[in-house]
């Protein structure tokens, strides 16, 4: 009868409302509690650091494009998304030129040299941090006290620093103004300690972090695996696991930059590996290395190694198992 | 004369040895954090190449193949003492600067691997045309590289502050990764290069058939 009543067209035939467009303005959702009290604690300078490093790397994602001739995918919001981490990963006395800096190299180099969106081996924002810590090494350790005017700074150090240089956990709590241990973990957990830009609220982080497990764009394999095994491996070489947790970036590195799809593995024995690898080298750094903070370079050699994680339990796609009943059959 | 810049030409860019044959990379990597050092090392490069290919070629057809690798490491060796003592007599700074780096010219896989592939088969003066050619493409990816490494990771070029003063080095180009990132800019630099050449090349041959049509 009528062929005209079917429409007929090649695959894909089901379409999700979700799009690129979509996970990316979840994450930047979740990241705004953590930026706003960022901007909150270190003032004006920190905002604009903030729009100056998203600034900068949508403007290099745009020119780079229209230079090599590539379709545009400004829209797709994900340059929004590493400017946004940058700036949180950077002390907030770093000067604009070096975080625009920063951010041009981490799209340009470890993002569209590679093949844009997707095709990225290694965490964009890390990549950016690396090269801005290896070429400017003073600007990039200079931390601040909270609440102190950037421009007459009183430069600091972290809780990770007085570690490394073999503070106590007495100390570290006079640094942070705690009373004892017990209050000492709360302010770490509450905020108001230097450190990056968006480290200093571990509430607020996993805040955000619920909201994104909550949408779906993020599985608690990676940072459980993550927070596990810093926990695990920190108490193993003799730290406090529950300072380990609470100091430096390891948790909002475990939501917001191990989980990169691009960079991660995709399989769920991969992730757990990943997530328990990024734990190992975070103790690993932190106990022998020469820096007081070690998730950048963990994250970033564990992005290294993602694609052979993927490799370790391949699931083949509509593979049954054979039965045992008739396996023993055929024998007979 | 046609065949000699052919061949000449073709070290430059098309098979550019660093660029496009990718050997001898670990010496082109670690003396390019300065234009002098670039410098110094494309010309005793050069100069080592040019003189092995030339007694290579002179005895091809004498040296015997089951012997070959020691008798042209032999040769290439004593071409490197000599410049070796050159620089040592009269560029002292520039060879203290290079350091270990002159004498690892022996073992550059640029010399053995043209003093095989080519000396040992060709006539001499086509050898000359070969060593230089090759000898100048792996010096201006030497310069080029040094100049881009050490004006961005230091402020100077061979030695002489070009950024102004209140311009801070940034300190990746000096280190290693720099030096990897800069090098495979180059190669695509080369590639693209390459491409115009052929456009090039193929629009002069269609106008010369038009013309002969």
């Amino acid at each position: 009868m009528p062929a005209n009543n079917l429409l007929l067209s090649s695959s894909p035939h089901v379409f999700t409302p979700v799009t690129t467009r979509k996970i990316m303005l979840a994450v930047i959702i979740a990241l705004l509690p953590a930026t706003g009290y960022g901007i909150y604690l270190y003032g004006l300078t920190a905002l604009l650091l903030v729009l100056a490093t998203v600034a900068a790397a949508v403007a290099a994602e745009l020119l780079f494009r229209a230079a090599i001739k590539a379709p545009r995918t400004v829209g797709d919001l994900s340059a929004v998304v590493t400017g946004l981490l940058l700036a949180l990963v950077l002390p907030p006395s770093t000067p604009i030129w070096m975080a625009v800096l920063g951010a041009v190299f981490a799209i340009v180099v470890a993002k569209e040299f590679f093949g844009g969106l997707g095709a990225n081996p290694f965490n964009p924002a890390l990549v950016g941090r690396a090269f801005l810590l290896m070429s400017f090494p003073a600007a990039m350790t200079t931390w601040n006290k909270p609440f102190s005017a950037i421009a007459d700074a009183v430069t600091t150090a972290t809780p990770l620093n007085l570690v490394k240089q073999g503070a106590s956990l007495a100390e570290v709590a006079k640094s942070v103004g705690a009373a004892d241990s017990g209050g000492l973990y709360w302010q770490l957990f509450v905020g108001s300690r230097s450190g990056s830009l968006g480290e200093s609220s571990i509430l607020l982080i996993c805040l955000g972090a619920a909201f994104l497990l909550a949408v779906g764009v993020i599985q608690w394999i990676i940072p459980v695996a993550v927070l596990g095994s810093t926990a695990l491996f920190s108490w193993l070489f003799g730290m406090n696991p529950l300072f380990s947790l609470l100091s430096g970036g390891v948790v909002f590195g475990a939501f917001f930059m191990a989980t990169d799809y691009a960079s991660s593995p995709l399989t769920p024995v991969g992730k757990a590996i990943y997530g328990v690898g990024i734990g190992l080298l975070v103790a690993l750094i932190r106990k022998l290395g020469g820096f007081p903070e070690g998730v950048t370079y963990a994250i970033l050699v564990m992005n290294m190694l993602s694609p052979f994680l993927d490799k370790l339990r391949v699931k083949k796609y509509g593979w049954i198992p054979p039965k045992k009943s008739a396996a023993k059959e055929a024998v007979k | 004369m046609k065949r000699l810049w052919k061949i000449f030409k073709q070290g430059i860019i098309n098979e550019n040895p660093l660029l496009m044959l990718m050997i001898g990379l670990c010496s082109a990597l670690a003396v390019t954090t300065s234009v002098s050092n670039g410098v110094g090392m494309g010309l005793a490069m050069t100069f080592v190449l040019l003189f092995s290919e030339i007694i290579i070629s002179l005895f091809r057809k004498v040296i015997p193949s089951s012997a070959r690798m020691p008798i042209f490491i032999i040769v290439i060796a004593a071409f490197t003492t000599i410049i070796d003592l050159v620089m040592k007599a009269y560029f002292p700074e520039l060879s203290k600067s290079m350091g270990v780096f002159i004498p690892l010219i022996v073992v550059n896989c640029i010399i053995m691997g043209r003093v095989e592939a080519f000396a040992s088969k060709e006539k001499v003066v086509d050898c000359v045309a070969d060593a230089l050619g090759m000898g100048l493409g792996y010096t201006w990816v030497l310069v080029g590289i040094a100049a881009l490494r050490e004006l961005l990771g230091n402020g100077t070029l061979a030695g002489v502050q070009v950024m102004p003063a209140s311009f801070q080095p940034i300190l990746f180009f000096i280190l290693p990764p720099g030096g990897f990132l800069v090098f495979a800019l180059f190669i695509s630099l080369n590639i693209w290069l390459k491409g115009r050449m052929q456009k090039a090349e193929a629009k002069s041959a269609a106008k010369a058939e038009e013309v002969a049509a």
